[in-house]
């Protein structure tokens, strides 16, 4: 378990302009339990739940929660890589860690204080030394993302923040590709992820955020969207 | 308002309109799945726009239009795939076929797909395609690596158009969906032939668009300096990505570029892939 560092919220070149408009519709997120995340008592799970808030301020804290989780992820790999890497997957993991890092920062700055709280993630099912369990955990995450992505789009009311959610869904869908033709070649867009009508996944929140949850300690609720813990 | 009344008016111009709107047609099923509470969100697009026009809003691009902009696209990566899967002279490593092979049928199935959705409002493919683009690719079905550059960016544009359509979509369950679905397995195909190119000796190309302050173009064909306009670009809404913190220090201007993907206009598209016999 680890702790992802809070770094504050940038606040040169923002624009929080335009979320000032959402600011009122309710982000109660947060505060909770965040203090004791590191030493969080056992028997009280209940109260270390983060809920992402509704309007297009929900949407963006569950854009922020799942790269929050990403950036997590390829900082451990990319801090300690599995046996055998090879320098070309060094180095492009080491890209898709400062991919995945950027799109973390931009919706906390973008948020800024309507930023949920930095979660607490847990890694214990992946063992970082083994290409396998780091690969197919990565490709996990990045066609998890995707789905997200492209389930949310939708709920989104500004047209400004549904370009940014596609400028950064398509980055993940090349992640999503490399990891798997590393896998297993030509796998980039196969039939678990595309079907016959050649359309990727669509995921709603609900059904994100339980996968997103194995690998959280604070676990993600999105009480406006049907997924309640 | 009444519904009914909409019905029987879209139905004047669309006499298909009451079947294309029945979950009995695969299309529309497959559409409903996507989520449970689409009732009301996946009635057809046609309403959404005559809504539009009912009450006198603001003219964005009807759904129609952007659904037939992207078959018009589909349609020529279709085309170019098909071509190239039968043009001996390109002699496709056998490793590379599969990946090929996929994306040349995700783009005949998107191709099917809109046109099922758009019924008699669809626009028919052009009788030919010009794939060197009035001579600028001349070996593009003799040699791979030029097959494989004119791939890349078409796959690229294609990205691009999509996610420069999405705000016209706004809102929209049904479409604005299909379309995002549409959208990122454009972008794999892009990462893919990239790796491919990667594979071949191009070896600064990566599976995602690079650039500097200076480069938008990671082709390094300036030939389709066009098609990457714009795309090392930093600013997103408002915050340099540059100034946010990285691992250490803050964000390479690299990582600032890759990042994120930019979108392209219609208009710029449309400017782009008229070389290739598009109208």
């Amino acid at each position: 378990m680890e702790t992802l560092s809070p770094k504050d919220a940038l606040s040169e070149g923002m624009a929080r302009r335009s979320f000032l408009r959402y600011a009122g519709i309710g982000v109660a997120a947060g505060t909770i339990a965040m203090t004791s995340a590191c030493k969080k008592d056992k028997n009280n799970n209940s109260s270390n739940v983060i809920d992402i808030g509704s309007g297009d301020v929900g949407i963006l804290n569950y854009a922020y929660a799942l790269e929050q989780l990403e950036a997590a992820f390829y900082v451990r790999v990319a801090a300690s890589p599995y046996a055998n890497i090879t320098s070309a997957e060094s180095a492009l993991l080491t890209d898709i860690r400062d991919h995945e890092v950027a799109h973390r920062e931009f919706f906390k700055a973008a948020l800024g204080a309507n930023a949920i709280a930095g979660l607490t993630v847990d890694f214990s099912l992946i063992n970082f030394a083994d290409r396998t369990s780091v690969l197919n955990t990565a490709k996990a995450f990045e066609d998890l993302g995707v789905a997200a992505y492209n389930g949310a789009g939708y709920l989104i009311k500004d047209a400004g923040y549904l370009t940014l959610a596609g400028k950064i869904v398509s980055v993940e869908a090349r992640h999503a590709a490399y990891i798997r033709n590393l896998i297993s070649p030509g796998s980039y867009a196969d039939s678990t992820v595309v079907d016959s009508n050649g359309l990727d996944k669509v995921m709603p929140i609900a059904q994100v955020l339980p996968t997103a949850n194995q690998f959280l300690s604070t676990k993600v609720s999105a009480n406006n969207y049907g997924y309640n813990i | 308002m009444n519904f009914f009344n909409i019905i029987s008016e879209i139905e004047k111009v669309d006499p298909e309109f009451q079947d294309r709107i029945s979950p009995r047609r695969a299309a529309i099923k497959n559409i409903t799945s996507f989520g449970s509470k689409v009732a009301v969100a996946a009635l057809p697009f046609a309403v959404s726009t005559l809504f539009k026009k009912a009450y006198g809003q603001t003219a964005t691009v009807a759904v129609n239009d952007v659904l037939n902009y992207a078959l018009k696209l589909e349609y020529l990566e279709a085309a170019f795939y098909n071509q190239g899967a039968t043009a001996a002279a390109l002699n496709i490593p056998s490793a590379d076929k599969a990946y090929l092979t996929t994306a040349q049928n995700h783009e005949n199935q998107h191709v099917a797909f809109l046109k099922q959705i758009l019924g008699s409002a669809a626009v028919n493919a052009a009788a030919a395609y010009d794939f060197t683009a009035k001579g600028t690719f001349p070996t593009v079905f003799t040699n791979y690596d030029t097959y494989l550059a004119v791939a890349q960016a078409l796959e690229d544009t294609g990205v691009r158009a999509y996610k420069g359509q999405a705000p016209n979509l706004l809102g929209n369950q049904t479409v604005l969906s299909a379309a995002l679905a549409i959208h990122s397995v454009e972008a794999r195909h892009a990462s893919a032939v990239r790796q491919i190119r990667r594979s071949r000796g191009a070896t600064t190309t990566k599976p995602w668009i690079s650039g500097s302050a200076t480069v938008a173009n990671d082709t390094g064909i300036s030939a389709v300096d066009g098609n990457y306009a714009g795309e090392n670009n930093v600013n997103q809404g408002g915050v340099d990505i540059t100034k946010l913190p990285a691992t250490s220090g803050t964000t390479s201007i690299t990582a600032a570029i890759e990042s994120f993907d930019e979108p392209l206009t219609m208009a710029q598209v449309v400017a782009l892939v008229a070389p290739f016999g598009v109208s």
